[in-house]
């Protein structure tokens, strides 16, 4: 899978504000632009923590928020509820809970996953129900549409977009040709 | 259609019984977004993506239009299950005129190309993009060209 050199590039390198799995030394970068409503990042979800397991330390996954508001009605809230489980260090036990149950994402099944993962603080409800995060999401989608984010999930291999589909065997080929020695 | 050219005056019926014309809209920058076909997979991602742009679009005053040569109980069924906030125009009859003016019309399907538009408040075309039909150009052209009226106004 040959990357296209007129692929458009991450505007937003990833940094201190981006919730990451894996080493900073990892040789590839995977970020993913995606929202909890989207059945297709629910499809790809899976095949995710398939590559993460296949690349090992080779991979360093990232995941930024895409929600389409409009035709996925509880997508942004969802947002704002990985967001607000971050702020106690669990973005990844809600990213997790809200992929493997994208069909309950209203303001109640939140809560509800918040206790299963022990977030439910005042302070979760609070942040929930003042949209703290909204703000923080917001700059998620806005860095991604700069990046030419055009649909969800959209992917990034260290840097640049993935135009090819993102079926397990492809995205798995076009990660280890980034790993590539001489590649970089 | 090159950056600098007038952009073309149209009027086109955005619901049974309202049009728009380019011309009301002097005085704000005006995006103009030609796309094949209501429903189709890559035009409803594309617009639902201008869709959650409102906000950066008003930012910069500008307004936003879908076109296509669908008719307008068409788009008003699209626009309500996609729960779109902009107007979408029906290049209906004659069919095709308008994009045909913008050089936006694909004679062998019958249809509007994936065309954008950024016209100033003064009415002229300042950028402009064709994508090939099925890739969904996303917005960050838009949004550039956007910023850089902003520049170039406040330089004036």
């Amino acid at each position: 899978m040959n990357s296209d050199p007129h692929s458009p590039r991450l505007v937003l390198p990833v940094g201190v504000r981006d919730h990451t799995q894996g080493s900073a030394k990892a040789t590839v970068s995977l970020v993913e632009y995606g929202d909890y409503e989207c059945p297709y990042c629910g499809a790809a979800y899976p095949i995710v923590k398939e590559v993460q397991k296949r690349m090992g330390v080779k991979l360093r996954f990232v995941f930024r928020n895409f929600p389409l508001g409009n035709m996925h009605p509880h997508a942004s809230l969802a947002a704002e509820a990985a967001e607000a489980a971050g702020a106690q260090d669990k973005f990844w036990e809600m990213h997790d809970m809200l992929y493997e149950n994208q069909d309950a994402l209203a303001k109640n099944d939140l809560l509800g996953y918040a206790r299963r993962i022990q977030v439910d603080s005042p302070r979760f409800v609070a942040a929930l129900t003042g949209h703290e995060f909204a703000e923080r999401v917001r700059e998620d989608f806005l860095s991604g549409v700069k990046s030419g984010v055009n649909g969800t999930p959209t992917f990034y291999i260290n840097g640049i977009r993935h135009n090819a589909s993102y079926e397990l065997e492809v995205l798995m080929q076009a990660l280890e040709a980034a790993a590539a020695p001489g590649r970089h | 259609m090159p950056a600098g050219t007038p952009a073309p005056p149209f009027e086109l019926k955005c619901t049974p019984d309202q049009t728009v014309s380019l011309s009301d809209f002097r005085g704000r920058p005006v995006v103009l977004a030609f796309y094949p076909a209501d429903w189709s997979p890559v035009c409803s991602d594309q617009m639902s993506l201008y869709n959650e742009l409102l906000p950066e679009f008003e930012k910069h005053n500008a307004v936003l239009f879908g076109i296509s040569v669908d008719g307008i109980w068409c788009h008003g069924a699209f626009a309500r299950d996609r729960k779109l906030h902009f107007p979408l125009l029906a290049d209906f009859e004659p069919k095709g005129r308008v994009s045909h003016l913008y050089g936006a019309y694909l004679d062998k399907d019958g249809e509007s190309g994936r065309a954008l538009f950024v016209i100033d408040k003064k009415g002229v075309i300042r950028w402009s993009y064709i994508s090939p039909t099925g890739v969904n150009p996303g917005a960050e052209g838009v949004l550039a060209a956007l910023e850089s009226l902003e520049a170039d106004g406040g330089r004036k």
